[in-house]
């Protein structure tokens, strides 16, 4: 179910003295399928822009299309949008409220009017997805940690069945192995569903390991709009407005500016470090070659 | 208030030289009640904690989610009491409750959300208000004020609303705030984590000149293993205890019980560790790109 933003804007404000422009005619589409990551300083609109996708908002001028279909005609099945693109806010615990991890999940089934059967099978094969032991499932959610809330939090939106999956900031406030375990858990469920997933975040190291196209948004406009490797390429360019480029591609960067022979694309430890033993096996082999002709 | 200060510290100085934050064997638990209010179990946050941190350190407390730090941190300033042991701020000892008002006042705390800790209409009130409460005269609030932005590079927004700043910007105001009340130690809990990466690079850089150019004394509680690399000590906690101390250097050398604790390690230093993993003469604990430059120059010397 593609997603097709044709010139969107998005004007806070509008009859006030100041208003504020957080979208600036932005046209993006959004394919089936893909692992997206959105990145931007605070304030550049990176909230605003998902909050039009599943319908949250509405576009001061433009249009949104969902499945071919604009979201903002009549007739417009905007419920369904809603299940279809699924948001997970910032620090969704906080959105917890049942009694046992189990109900909370159901809920958003539950609304869709569906059978019992049908709401319970959707919550156990979301909690599933999310990689949560069936020991918690009848809990209370507020008794589990903070990896685990959140967890039961994106099995909430899951169990909506969406075909988009959207998370801001899912790993904000987590310990370094809660962030591998949902970011990890995340592509594994990208790879089992085929679900397109936008991740909105601060962390350009998470973004480099993970997704396949980042979208960079400045001031309410679209900066860049290409694979990691390319975006990164525009360290510079990327600092100017509040971000950076992984810390191994500035490694990469000084190595090949003190004259070693690498490439200075790499965006991941894995990367950087196969391309540091290339360029060591080379000189090895150099080595071996001057020493074959001086032996000769 | 500053020789009453010395007069306690004398008084409770019996190990030579008190620092400004000592903790003897510190037990805090709390009781868990489900609905009804019937007693479902205890927990033990923090487990037998001992530390001295000394005037002008800057120390960083590193730990997974649930390992104690934050629960730590608020004895420093007399949120939290101990169950056992004793916690000594400034020689005051936090169970005190005529000390409390002093303890907090020399123990500044700022907190992971701006959001929640800027009341002001604009930065400069804001920042006036905590030394307001304390009754200082109005000139001096000031004057206050005006330090305490300059030293955190927000004096050119003091005439600003503080909801048009970005997120390193407020959380820089709400650390103005603190350092106005003069303290002689902040306590910073995860005041990155809802930052941008530009506003992480000025939080960081305030921070540390609080600790160079003003002698404050820092503790520094975060998930960010880069920013711990300039602290002078590193606690790392699990489970309520201290699993690992020492220099940034020494504890970022153990990779393997880092990652046991669910924490990591900046990725400079993991880049050389796996290298070293690989065969390659990497030294343990490369913290900076610098260092590992001239570690990989070594290498080459070593293959030519």
């Amino acid at each position: 179910m593609p997603i097709i933003l044709d010139k969107v804007s998005h004007i806070y404000g509008e009859d006030t003295t100041m208003p504020v422009r957080a979208l600036d005619n932005v046209s993006l589409v959004l394919p089936d399928g893909q692992f997206i990551g959105l990145i931007g300083h605070t304030g550049s609109g990176k909230s605003t822009l998902v909050q039009h996708l599943n319908g949250l908002m509405k576009a001061t001028s433009g249009a949104i299309y969902f499945n071919g279909e604009d979201i903002d005609s009549d007739g417009f099945d905007r419920k369904m949008l809603r299940a279809r693109v699924g948001l997970v806010f910032q620090y969704p615990e906080h959105q917890l409220f049942e009694t046992d991890v189990f109900s909370d999940v159901c809920f958003g089934p539950k609304n869709l009017g569906l059978s019992k059967k049908e709401i319970d099978l959707r919550a156990y094969e979301a909690l599933k997805l999310v990689g949560l032991e069936d020991d918690y499932f009848y809990q209370s959610p507020f008794d589990l940690s903070g990896g685990q809330k959140r967890r039961v939090a994106i099995a909430g939106v899951l169990a909506m069945k969406p075909d988009v999956l959207i998370l801001d900031e899912p790993t904000a406030g987590l310990d370094p192995r809660g962030r591998d375990e949902i970011l990890d858990q995340i592509a594994r469920l990208k790879q089992e569903t085929g679900i397109t997933v936008v991740l909105v975040s601060h962390s350009m190291d998470d973004v480099a390991k993970y997704v396949d196209r980042i979208i960079v948004m400045n001031k309410g406009r679209v900066l860049y709009d290409d694979e990691p490797k390319e975006v990164f390429k525009r360290y510079r360019e990327l600092e100017a407005v509040g971000l950076a480029a992984p810390q191994v591609t500035y490694i990469m960067k000084a190595l090949r500016e003190k004259g070693y022979d690498v490439s200075d694309e790499a965006t991941t430890i894995g990367e950087a470090r196969e391309e540091i033993k290339n360029y060591f096996a080379r000189l090895v082999a150099a080595r071996k070659e001057r020493q074959g002709a001086e032996d000769a | 208030m500053s020789s009453t200060q010395q007069n306690f510290a004398g008084c409770g100085d019996r190990e030579g030289k008190m620092g400004i934050v000592k903790v003897r064997d510190l037990i805090y638990e709390y009781i868990r009640r489900d609905e009804e209010g019937n007693v479902e179990g205890i927990t033990t946050a923090v487990d037998d904690v001992s530390l001295d941190i000394r005037q002008g350190e800057f120390v960083a407390v590193l730990g997974h989610n649930g390992s104690g730090k934050s629960t730590l941190a608020k004895h420093l300033n007399a949120i939290l009491y101990p169950t056992e042991g004793t916690v000594w701020v400034d020689g005051k000892d936090t169970k005190d409750d005529a000390a409390v008002w002093d303890i907090r006042q020399t123990a500044g705390m700022v907190f992971q959300n701006p959001d929640n800790q800027i009341i002001g209409q604009v930065v400069e009130e804001d920042v006036g208000f905590g030394p307001e409460n304390m009754g200082v005269p109005t000139k001096e609030i000031w004057e206050r004020v005006e330090e305490s932005l300059k030293a955190v590079g927000m004096y050119q927004y003091r005439k600003y609303s503080p909801n048009k700043l970005s997120g390193g910007q407020k959380q820089r105001v709400s650390i103005a705030g603190v350092i106005a009340m003069h303290p002689k130690c902040i306590v910073l809990d995860e005041p990155t984590a809802m930052l941008d990466p530009q506003g992480r690079r000025e939080v960081i850089r305030a921070v540390r000149a609080l600790n160079d150019v003003e002698r404050i004394t820092v503790i520094l509680i975060t998930h960010y293993m880069e920013e711990v690399i300039y602290a002078d000590r590193v606690y790392v906690m699990d489970k309520g205890r201290i699993a690992l101390q020492g220099t940034p250097r020494e504890v970022f050398s153990e990779v393997e019980k880092l990652k046991e604790l669910r924490l990591d390690v900046p990725q400079v230093t993991l880049l050389a560790h796996e290298l070293r993993r690989e065969g390659f003469p990497m030294p343990k604990g490369v913290l900076t790109d610098q260092e590992f430059l001239e570690a990989l120059e070594h290498c080459v010397s070593a293959v030519m």
